[in-house]
Protein backbone atom coordinates (compact mmCIF):
# COMPACT_ATOMS: atom_id res chain seq x y z
CA UNK A 1 0.00 0.00 0.00
CA UNK A 2 2.68 2.44 0.77
CA UNK A 3 4.55 2.18 -2.15
CA UNK A 4 1.07 2.27 -4.15
CA UNK A 5 0.67 5.66 -2.30
CA UNK A 6 3.98 6.42 -3.37
CA UNK A 7 3.22 6.44 -6.95
CA UNK A 8 0.07 8.07 -6.53
CA UNK A 9 1.38 10.80 -4.48
CA UNK A 10 4.47 10.85 -7.45
CA UNK A 11 1.98 10.55 -10.39
CA UNK A 12 0.21 14.18 -8.77
CA UNK A 13 3.61 15.51 -8.84
CA UNK A 14 4.79 15.17 -12.23
CA UNK A 15 3.60 17.58 -14.00
CA UNK A 16 4.53 19.88 -11.61
CA UNK A 17 7.90 19.07 -12.40
CA UNK A 18 8.00 20.77 -15.41
CA UNK A 19 6.25 24.06 -13.89
CA UNK A 20 9.18 24.22 -11.48
CA UNK A 21 11.53 24.26 -14.15
CA UNK A 22 9.87 27.68 -15.14
CA UNK A 23 11.61 30.80 -13.40
CA UNK A 24 9.61 33.10 -10.93
CA UNK A 25 11.03 36.37 -11.03
CA UNK A 26 10.15 39.56 -12.89
CA UNK A 27 10.43 39.59 -16.81
CA UNK A 28 11.59 43.49 -16.77
CA UNK A 29 15.06 43.04 -17.29
CA UNK A 30 15.25 40.07 -19.56
CA UNK A 31 15.30 39.59 -23.62
CA UNK A 32 15.74 37.52 -25.90
CA UNK A 33 18.69 36.90 -28.73
CA UNK A 34 18.08 35.79 -32.39
CA UNK A 35 20.68 33.10 -33.16
CA UNK A 36 19.85 33.25 -37.14
CA UNK A 37 21.81 30.64 -38.39
CA UNK A 38 20.67 27.78 -35.71
CA UNK A 39 16.51 29.08 -35.69
CA UNK A 40 17.15 29.62 -31.86
CA UNK A 41 17.25 32.05 -30.12
CA UNK A 42 18.21 32.77 -26.37
CA UNK A 43 16.76 34.16 -23.31
CA UNK A 44 18.66 36.48 -21.33
CA UNK A 45 19.00 38.32 -17.92
CA UNK A 46 20.22 42.19 -18.64
CA UNK A 47 20.90 42.72 -15.36
CA UNK A 48 23.76 40.01 -14.78
CA UNK A 49 24.41 39.70 -18.33
CA UNK A 50 23.85 35.95 -18.08
CA UNK A 51 21.66 33.22 -20.44
CA UNK A 52 18.96 31.93 -18.74
CA UNK A 53 17.48 29.79 -21.40
CA UNK A 54 18.01 28.43 -25.19
CA UNK A 55 14.61 27.69 -27.32
CA UNK A 56 15.48 25.93 -30.35
CA UNK A 57 12.92 24.54 -32.86
CA UNK A 58 12.04 28.47 -34.66
CA UNK A 59 12.41 27.79 -38.27
CA UNK A 60 14.62 30.16 -40.42
CA UNK A 61 15.52 33.36 -38.92
CA UNK A 62 17.23 35.01 -41.73
CA UNK A 63 15.34 37.43 -40.94
CA UNK A 64 13.72 37.69 -37.77
CA UNK A 65 12.27 39.76 -35.57
CA UNK A 66 9.78 39.67 -31.82
CA UNK A 67 7.74 41.79 -30.41
CA UNK A 68 6.33 41.12 -26.68
CA UNK A 69 3.34 40.49 -24.88
CA UNK A 70 1.99 42.85 -22.52
CA UNK A 71 3.32 40.90 -19.57
CA UNK A 72 6.26 41.00 -20.83
CA UNK A 73 6.23 37.32 -19.99
CA UNK A 74 5.56 35.97 -24.26
CA UNK A 75 7.49 37.16 -26.73
CA UNK A 76 6.16 36.66 -30.16
CA UNK A 77 9.37 35.65 -33.38
CA UNK A 78 8.25 35.92 -36.93
CA UNK A 79 10.80 33.94 -38.78
CA UNK A 80 11.61 34.60 -42.70
CA UNK A 81 9.90 30.90 -43.90
CA UNK A 82 6.41 32.26 -42.66
CA UNK A 83 6.77 31.05 -39.24
CA UNK A 84 5.49 32.74 -36.22
CA UNK A 85 6.28 31.44 -33.23
CA UNK A 86 4.79 32.15 -29.47
CA UNK A 87 8.10 31.54 -26.90
CA UNK A 88 7.31 31.49 -22.92
CA UNK A 89 10.22 33.55 -21.43
CA UNK A 90 10.05 32.18 -18.22
CA UNK A 91 10.06 28.73 -19.26
CA UNK A 92 11.94 29.26 -21.98
CA UNK A 93 9.72 27.12 -24.53
CA UNK A 94 7.63 27.23 -27.47
CA UNK A 95 4.00 27.92 -26.29
CA UNK A 96 2.89 27.75 -29.90
CA UNK A 97 4.14 27.84 -33.37
CA UNK A 98 2.63 27.66 -36.79
CA UNK A 99 3.80 28.25 -40.75
CA UNK A 100 0.96 31.19 -41.55
CA UNK A 101 2.51 32.18 -44.80
CA UNK A 102 5.67 31.41 -47.24
CA UNK A 103 8.01 33.72 -46.57
CA UNK A 104 7.34 36.47 -43.85
CA UNK A 105 9.45 40.09 -43.14
CA UNK A 106 8.34 40.85 -39.35
CA UNK A 107 5.06 41.81 -37.46
CA UNK A 108 3.76 43.82 -34.83
CA UNK A 109 0.85 43.51 -31.79
CA UNK A 110 -1.90 45.64 -31.41
CA UNK A 111 -2.20 48.68 -29.07
CA UNK A 112 -4.30 46.13 -26.58
CA UNK A 113 -2.28 43.36 -26.70
CA UNK A 114 -4.79 41.19 -28.62
CA UNK A 115 -4.06 40.73 -31.52
CA UNK A 116 -0.43 39.83 -34.00
CA UNK A 117 -0.18 41.25 -36.86
CA UNK A 118 2.35 39.63 -39.96
CA UNK A 119 3.78 40.83 -42.83
CA UNK A 120 3.70 38.62 -45.52
CA UNK A 121 6.37 38.15 -48.78
CA UNK A 122 4.73 35.48 -50.42
CA UNK A 123 2.12 35.54 -50.37
CA UNK A 124 1.97 39.58 -50.08
CA UNK A 125 -0.57 40.68 -47.63
CA UNK A 126 -0.99 40.84 -43.66
CA UNK A 127 -2.15 38.56 -41.47
CA UNK A 128 -3.91 39.17 -38.26
CA UNK A 129 -3.64 36.47 -35.10
CA UNK A 130 -5.00 36.08 -32.13
CA UNK A 131 -2.07 36.78 -29.34
CA UNK A 132 -3.41 34.22 -27.31
CA UNK A 133 -3.96 30.96 -28.89
CA UNK A 134 -2.57 32.35 -33.21
CA UNK A 135 -5.92 31.43 -34.35
CA UNK A 136 -6.53 33.36 -37.33
CA UNK A 137 -8.41 36.69 -37.34
CA UNK A 138 -8.06 38.21 -40.43
CA UNK A 139 -6.31 37.96 -43.80
CA UNK A 140 -5.91 41.09 -45.93
CA UNK A 141 -3.90 40.18 -49.31
CA UNK A 142 -1.99 42.89 -50.74
CA UNK A 143 -2.41 44.90 -53.88
CA UNK A 144 -1.70 42.40 -56.68
CA UNK A 145 1.00 43.50 -59.52
CA UNK A 146 2.89 41.89 -62.28
CA UNK A 147 6.73 41.08 -61.65
CA UNK A 148 9.67 41.54 -63.66
CA UNK A 149 8.84 37.40 -65.31
CA UNK A 150 5.00 38.10 -65.84
CA UNK A 151 3.09 36.86 -63.28
CA UNK A 152 0.94 38.00 -61.21
CA UNK A 153 1.69 38.05 -57.25
CA UNK A 154 0.55 39.96 -54.32
CA UNK A 155 3.48 43.19 -53.44
CA UNK A 156 4.99 42.77 -50.88
CA UNK A 157 4.24 43.99 -47.58
CA UNK A 158 6.82 45.54 -45.36
CA UNK A 159 7.28 48.29 -42.66
CA UNK A 160 4.75 47.05 -40.57
CA UNK A 161 3.74 48.78 -36.88
CA UNK A 162 1.01 48.98 -34.40
CA UNK A 163 -0.51 52.24 -33.80
CA UNK A 164 -3.26 53.83 -31.39
CA UNK A 165 -6.69 53.19 -31.65
CA UNK A 166 -6.22 49.37 -32.40
CA UNK A 167 -4.07 50.25 -36.13
CA UNK A 168 -1.99 48.72 -37.76
CA UNK A 169 0.16 50.27 -40.94
CA UNK A 170 2.03 48.91 -43.42
CA UNK A 171 3.82 49.74 -46.77
CA UNK A 172 3.33 47.64 -50.09
CA UNK A 173 6.93 47.57 -51.92
CA UNK A 174 5.90 46.72 -55.35
CA UNK A 175 2.85 48.57 -55.53
CA UNK A 176 3.70 52.02 -53.73
CA UNK A 177 1.44 52.24 -51.43
CA UNK A 178 0.78 52.61 -47.31
CA UNK A 179 -2.19 51.35 -45.78
CA UNK A 180 -3.96 51.72 -42.40
CA UNK A 181 -5.70 49.14 -41.19
CA UNK A 182 -8.07 49.78 -38.41
CA UNK A 183 -9.23 46.19 -36.43
CA UNK A 184 -11.13 48.13 -33.49
CA UNK A 185 -13.69 45.55 -34.55
CA UNK A 186 -11.73 42.45 -35.59
CA UNK A 187 -14.60 41.05 -37.51
CA UNK A 188 -14.46 43.88 -40.14
CA UNK A 189 -10.88 45.29 -40.71
CA UNK A 190 -11.26 48.65 -42.44
CA UNK A 191 -8.55 49.81 -44.76
CA UNK A 192 -7.38 53.41 -45.81
CA UNK A 193 -5.20 52.74 -48.48
CA UNK A 194 -2.73 55.73 -49.66
CA UNK A 195 -1.86 55.09 -53.11
CA UNK A 196 1.23 56.79 -55.10
CA UNK A 197 3.03 57.30 -51.91
CA UNK A 198 6.55 56.56 -53.49
CA UNK A 199 9.04 54.30 -55.34
CA UNK A 200 9.65 50.49 -53.83
CA UNK A 201 8.75 51.69 -50.13
CA UNK A 202 11.25 49.19 -47.81
CA UNK A 203 10.71 49.76 -44.74
CA UNK A 204 8.87 51.95 -42.14
CA UNK A 205 8.43 53.17 -38.64
CA UNK A 206 5.85 55.27 -36.51
CA UNK A 207 7.49 57.88 -34.45
CA UNK A 208 7.02 57.03 -29.93
CA UNK A 209 3.42 58.74 -29.75
CA UNK A 210 2.41 57.23 -32.55
CA UNK A 211 1.53 60.19 -34.56
CA UNK A 212 3.58 59.97 -37.59
CA UNK A 213 4.16 57.23 -39.78
CA UNK A 214 6.98 57.26 -42.16
CA UNK A 215 8.08 54.99 -45.10
CA UNK A 216 11.98 54.74 -46.42
CA UNK A 217 11.56 54.44 -50.41
CA UNK A 218 14.38 52.96 -51.99
CA UNK A 219 13.55 53.54 -56.31
CA UNK A 220 13.67 57.53 -54.85
CA UNK A 221 15.08 60.22 -53.04
CA UNK A 222 12.80 60.84 -50.27
CA UNK A 223 10.65 59.45 -47.40
CA UNK A 224 6.74 58.95 -47.40
CA UNK A 225 5.24 60.58 -44.94
CA UNK A 226 1.40 60.02 -43.26
CA UNK A 227 0.19 62.08 -40.22
CA UNK A 228 -2.45 59.22 -38.27
CA UNK A 229 -3.81 62.72 -36.98
CA UNK A 230 -4.79 63.73 -40.38
CA UNK A 231 -4.80 60.77 -42.53
CA UNK A 232 -7.44 62.89 -44.20
CA UNK A 233 -4.13 65.00 -45.41
CA UNK A 234 -2.51 61.97 -47.51
CA UNK A 235 1.08 60.62 -47.56
CA UNK A 236 3.68 63.17 -48.67
CA UNK A 237 7.20 63.33 -49.56
CA UNK A 238 9.57 64.64 -47.31
CA UNK A 239 13.37 65.33 -47.81
CA UNK A 240 13.30 64.25 -51.59
CA UNK A 241 16.20 66.23 -52.53
CA UNK A 242 18.61 64.56 -49.65
CA UNK A 243 20.08 62.91 -52.37
CA UNK A 244 20.32 65.56 -55.52
CA UNK A 245 23.47 65.44 -57.11
CA UNK A 246 25.45 62.94 -55.43
CA UNK A 247 25.97 59.19 -57.07
CA UNK A 248 24.16 56.77 -55.00
CA UNK A 249 26.55 53.68 -53.87
CA UNK A 250 25.43 49.95 -54.52
CA UNK A 251 23.18 49.33 -51.63
CA UNK A 252 24.79 45.84 -50.11
CA UNK A 253 22.69 45.86 -47.73
CA UNK A 254 18.81 47.31 -47.17
CA UNK A 255 18.52 49.91 -43.79
CA UNK A 256 16.12 49.21 -41.18
CA UNK A 257 14.13 52.06 -39.86
CA UNK A 258 13.00 50.71 -36.28
CA UNK A 259 13.99 52.19 -33.89
CA UNK A 260 13.19 55.30 -34.12
CA UNK A 261 16.03 58.38 -33.14
CA UNK A 262 14.63 61.00 -31.53
CA UNK A 263 16.09 63.88 -29.84
CA UNK A 264 15.02 67.61 -28.86
CA UNK A 265 12.39 67.49 -31.92
CA UNK A 266 15.46 66.15 -34.50
CA UNK A 267 14.69 62.62 -35.92
CA UNK A 268 17.57 60.75 -37.55
CA UNK A 269 17.47 58.45 -40.18
CA UNK A 270 19.78 56.19 -42.17
CA UNK A 271 20.53 57.97 -46.35
CA UNK A 272 19.91 55.35 -48.54
CA UNK A 273 22.89 54.70 -51.16
CA UNK A 274 25.31 57.16 -49.19
CA UNK A 275 27.83 57.10 -45.96
CA UNK A 276 25.40 59.61 -44.38
CA UNK A 277 22.95 59.96 -41.28
CA UNK A 278 20.38 62.60 -42.11
CA UNK A 279 19.54 64.75 -39.54
CA UNK A 280 16.08 66.01 -40.25
CA UNK A 281 13.78 69.18 -37.99
CA UNK A 282 10.90 66.69 -36.73
CA UNK A 283 8.35 70.40 -36.60
CA UNK A 284 8.73 71.05 -40.34
CA UNK A 285 10.47 67.85 -42.11
CA UNK A 286 13.36 69.65 -43.73
CA UNK A 287 17.07 68.29 -43.63
CA UNK A 288 19.25 69.84 -40.53
CA UNK A 289 22.24 68.41 -41.77
CA UNK A 290 24.18 65.19 -43.10
CA UNK A 291 26.50 63.47 -40.78
CA UNK A 292 28.99 62.61 -42.80
CA UNK A 293 29.85 58.17 -41.26
CA UNK A 294 32.14 55.43 -41.99
CA UNK A 295 29.81 53.52 -44.36
CA UNK A 296 25.92 53.26 -44.93
CA UNK A 297 23.81 53.02 -42.35
CA UNK A 298 21.29 49.84 -41.52
CA UNK A 299 20.55 50.88 -37.53
CA UNK A 300 20.32 54.26 -36.55
CA UNK A 301 19.24 54.22 -32.64
CA UNK A 302 18.91 56.66 -30.35
CA UNK A 303 20.01 55.93 -26.29
CA UNK A 304 16.30 56.13 -24.49
CA UNK A 305 17.08 59.39 -23.67
CA UNK A 306 17.79 61.22 -26.69
CA UNK A 307 21.71 61.88 -26.03
CA UNK A 308 23.50 59.79 -27.99
CA UNK A 309 22.58 57.92 -31.33
CA UNK A 310 24.50 55.04 -32.10
CA UNK A 311 25.11 53.46 -35.67
CA UNK A 312 25.88 50.20 -37.57
CA UNK A 313 26.53 49.91 -41.27
CA UNK A 314 26.19 47.59 -44.19
CA UNK A 315 28.60 45.12 -45.52
CA UNK A 316 31.64 45.54 -46.56
CA UNK A 317 31.50 48.07 -43.43
CA UNK A 318 29.74 45.94 -41.15
CA UNK A 319 32.60 45.37 -38.63
CA UNK A 320 32.32 49.18 -37.14
CA UNK A 321 29.50 51.16 -34.68
CA UNK A 322 30.02 55.06 -34.54
CA UNK A 323 28.40 57.28 -32.35
CA UNK A 324 26.85 60.60 -32.48
CA UNK A 325 26.47 63.16 -29.75
CA UNK A 326 23.02 64.71 -30.73
CA UNK A 327 23.75 67.97 -29.42
CA UNK A 328 26.93 68.68 -31.61
CA UNK A 329 26.14 66.63 -34.55
CA UNK A 330 29.62 65.10 -34.58
CA UNK A 331 30.99 61.48 -33.85
CA UNK A 332 32.47 61.03 -30.97
CA UNK A 333 33.34 57.36 -31.29
CA UNK A 334 34.04 54.34 -33.45
CA UNK A 335 33.71 51.20 -32.23
CA UNK A 336 35.65 48.13 -34.08
CA UNK A 337 33.21 45.31 -32.94
CA UNK A 338 33.93 42.64 -35.63
CA UNK A 339 32.98 41.21 -38.85
CA UNK A 340 28.73 41.14 -38.70
CA UNK A 341 28.13 43.72 -36.05
CA UNK A 342 24.41 43.48 -37.26
CA UNK A 343 22.38 44.62 -34.42
CA UNK A 344 22.07 47.32 -31.39
CA UNK A 345 19.29 46.54 -28.31
CA UNK A 346 19.61 49.61 -25.56
CA UNK A 347 19.10 48.61 -21.77
CA UNK A 348 15.28 50.26 -20.92
CA UNK A 349 17.06 53.18 -19.67
CA UNK A 350 20.15 53.39 -21.71
CA UNK A 351 23.14 53.28 -19.35
CA UNK A 352 24.18 49.73 -21.85
CA UNK A 353 23.99 48.76 -25.34
CA UNK A 354 23.83 44.73 -26.55
CA UNK A 355 25.13 44.55 -29.61
CA UNK A 356 25.62 41.27 -32.01
CA UNK A 357 28.81 40.53 -33.94
CA UNK A 358 27.61 37.74 -35.95
CA UNK A 359 31.48 36.06 -37.42
CA UNK A 360 32.68 36.25 -33.54
CA UNK A 361 29.80 34.16 -32.59
CA UNK A 362 29.16 36.62 -29.22
CA UNK A 363 26.97 39.62 -28.05
CA UNK A 364 29.22 42.09 -26.35
CA UNK A 365 27.70 44.88 -23.97
CA UNK A 366 29.19 48.45 -23.75
CA UNK A 367 28.57 50.85 -21.84
CA UNK A 368 27.07 53.80 -23.17
CA UNK A 369 28.97 56.44 -20.75
CA UNK A 370 32.08 55.41 -21.85
CA UNK A 371 32.03 53.18 -24.70
CA UNK A 372 33.87 51.28 -23.38
CA UNK A 373 33.33 47.01 -23.93
CA UNK A 374 32.41 45.73 -20.29
CA UNK A 375 30.86 42.05 -21.18
CA UNK A 376 30.73 39.38 -23.49
CA UNK A 377 27.87 36.32 -24.04
CA UNK A 378 28.63 33.27 -26.25
CA UNK A 379 25.88 33.61 -28.78
CA UNK A 380 25.72 31.55 -32.24
CA UNK A 381 25.61 34.05 -35.39
CA UNK A 382 23.69 36.27 -32.90
CA UNK A 383 21.33 38.91 -34.81
CA UNK A 384 18.29 40.65 -33.80
CA UNK A 385 18.15 41.43 -29.91
CA UNK A 386 14.64 42.36 -28.02
CA UNK A 387 14.59 43.75 -24.30
CA UNK A 388 10.84 43.25 -23.04
CA UNK A 389 10.57 47.44 -22.77
CA UNK A 390 9.90 46.86 -26.10
CA UNK A 391 6.61 45.65 -24.87
CA UNK A 392 5.57 48.87 -23.80
CA UNK A 393 6.30 50.87 -26.83
CA UNK A 394 4.35 51.54 -29.84
CA UNK A 395 5.64 51.12 -32.78
CA UNK A 396 8.15 47.82 -31.32
CA UNK B 1 37.53 46.02 -70.26
CA UNK B 2 34.90 44.66 -67.68
CA UNK B 3 31.99 43.16 -69.96
CA UNK B 4 34.89 41.92 -72.32
CA UNK B 5 36.94 40.07 -69.89
CA UNK B 6 33.27 38.28 -68.71
CA UNK B 7 32.55 37.68 -72.42
CA UNK B 8 36.26 36.11 -73.04
CA UNK B 9 34.92 34.13 -69.86
CA UNK B 10 31.41 33.17 -71.08
CA UNK B 11 32.47 32.35 -74.96
CA UNK B 12 34.39 28.88 -73.98
CA UNK B 13 31.72 27.62 -72.39
CA UNK B 14 29.16 28.54 -74.74
CA UNK B 15 31.09 27.31 -77.46
CA UNK B 16 31.50 23.59 -75.84
CA UNK B 17 28.22 23.57 -74.29
CA UNK B 18 29.42 21.66 -71.09
CA UNK B 19 29.67 23.20 -67.53
CA UNK B 20 33.49 24.62 -67.10
CA UNK B 21 34.09 24.16 -63.60
CA UNK B 22 35.52 27.22 -62.23
CA UNK B 23 38.60 26.58 -60.37
CA UNK B 24 38.76 28.12 -56.80
CA UNK B 25 40.85 26.99 -53.94
CA UNK B 26 39.18 25.70 -51.22
CA UNK B 27 39.59 28.23 -48.25
CA UNK B 28 37.91 31.36 -50.79
CA UNK B 29 35.01 28.74 -51.56
CA UNK B 30 34.99 28.30 -48.02
CA UNK B 31 34.71 32.18 -47.50
CA UNK B 32 32.40 32.40 -50.51
CA UNK B 33 29.67 30.30 -49.52
CA UNK B 34 29.63 32.41 -45.68
CA UNK B 35 29.14 35.13 -47.98
CA UNK B 36 26.38 34.08 -49.64
CA UNK B 37 24.75 32.27 -47.04
CA UNK B 38 25.05 35.39 -44.62
CA UNK B 39 25.67 38.78 -46.69
CA UNK B 40 23.29 37.01 -50.09
CA UNK B 41 21.03 35.78 -47.53
CA UNK B 42 20.06 39.09 -45.72
CA UNK B 43 17.83 39.58 -48.81
CA UNK B 44 17.64 36.44 -50.69
CA UNK B 45 17.22 34.01 -47.07
CA UNK B 46 19.70 32.08 -46.04
CA UNK B 47 18.61 28.85 -46.73
CA UNK B 48 17.78 30.95 -50.41
CA UNK B 49 14.49 30.45 -50.60
CA UNK B 50 13.55 34.10 -51.12
CA UNK B 51 13.52 37.57 -49.23
CA UNK B 52 12.63 40.93 -51.04
CA UNK B 53 14.93 39.74 -53.37
CA UNK B 54 14.05 36.16 -55.24
CA UNK B 55 14.81 32.84 -54.16
CA UNK B 56 17.70 31.46 -55.26
CA UNK B 57 16.85 27.56 -55.27
CA UNK B 58 18.18 25.22 -58.43
CA UNK B 59 14.67 25.17 -59.52
CA UNK B 60 13.83 28.92 -59.67
CA UNK B 61 17.37 29.28 -61.38
CA UNK B 62 17.04 26.51 -64.16
CA UNK B 63 15.92 28.89 -67.18
CA UNK B 64 19.57 31.00 -66.76
CA UNK B 65 22.75 29.32 -67.64
CA UNK B 66 25.29 29.82 -64.75
CA UNK B 67 27.93 32.33 -66.63
CA UNK B 68 24.23 34.53 -67.13
CA UNK B 69 23.93 34.73 -63.38
CA UNK B 70 27.42 35.60 -63.12
CA UNK B 71 26.83 38.28 -65.08
CA UNK B 72 24.13 39.35 -62.59
CA UNK B 73 26.32 38.81 -59.55
CA UNK B 74 28.70 41.24 -61.27
CA UNK B 75 27.10 43.24 -62.29
CA UNK B 76 23.71 43.72 -60.32
CA UNK B 77 20.30 44.03 -61.68
CA UNK B 78 19.39 47.58 -62.31
CA UNK B 79 15.43 49.00 -61.61
CA UNK B 80 16.00 46.24 -58.28
CA UNK B 81 17.88 46.41 -55.14
CA UNK B 82 20.04 44.08 -56.51
CA UNK B 83 23.78 45.71 -56.35
CA UNK B 84 27.20 45.08 -58.77
CA UNK B 85 28.92 42.77 -56.00
CA UNK B 86 32.26 43.22 -58.70
CA UNK B 87 34.45 44.74 -56.06
CA UNK B 88 34.23 41.70 -54.09
CA UNK B 89 34.54 38.71 -56.37
CA UNK B 90 36.67 38.02 -59.45
CA UNK B 91 34.95 36.40 -62.91
CA UNK B 92 35.73 32.87 -62.13
CA UNK B 93 34.73 33.32 -57.97
CA UNK B 94 30.96 34.39 -59.44
CA UNK B 95 30.76 32.03 -62.30
CA UNK B 96 32.02 29.09 -59.47
CA UNK B 97 29.12 30.80 -57.14
CA UNK B 98 26.56 30.44 -59.91
CA UNK B 99 27.48 27.00 -60.87
CA UNK B 100 26.77 26.29 -56.95
CA UNK B 101 22.94 28.23 -57.24
CA UNK B 102 22.35 26.43 -59.63
CA UNK B 103 23.51 22.92 -58.06
CA UNK B 104 22.13 23.78 -54.85
CA UNK B 105 24.29 24.91 -52.29
CA UNK B 106 24.62 22.34 -49.05
CA UNK B 107 22.95 24.04 -46.45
Amino acid sequence: MKSLRFLLVTMLLLPGLSLAECLTRGTGDMGIIIERAAGSLKVVDTTNHSELFRVEGLGDLSHASAVYSRNERYVYIFGRDGGLTKVDILCGRIVKRIIQGGNSIGGAISQDGSLIAVSNYKPGGVKIFSADDLSLIADIPATSVTDRDGHRKGSKTVGLVDAPDQRFVVSLYDSGESWIIDMSDPAKPAIQRFENIGSLPYDGLITPNGRYYIAGLFGQDGLSLLDLWHPEKGARLILDDYGRGQKKLPVYKMPHLEGWAMADDRAFLPAVGQHAVLVVDSKDWKEIKQVPVHGQPVFVMARPDGRQIWVNFAFPHNDTIQVIDTETLEIINTLKPGKGTLHMEFSPRGESVWISVRDKDEVQVYATRTQELTHRLPVDKPSGIFFTSRAHQTGL
Amino acid sequence: MKSLSILLLVIPVVMTGTAVQAEIVSPRQAELLYLLKHDCGSCHGMRLEGGLGPALTPKRLQSWQAEQLAVTILHGRPGTPMPPWRPFFTDSEALWLAQQLKQGVRR
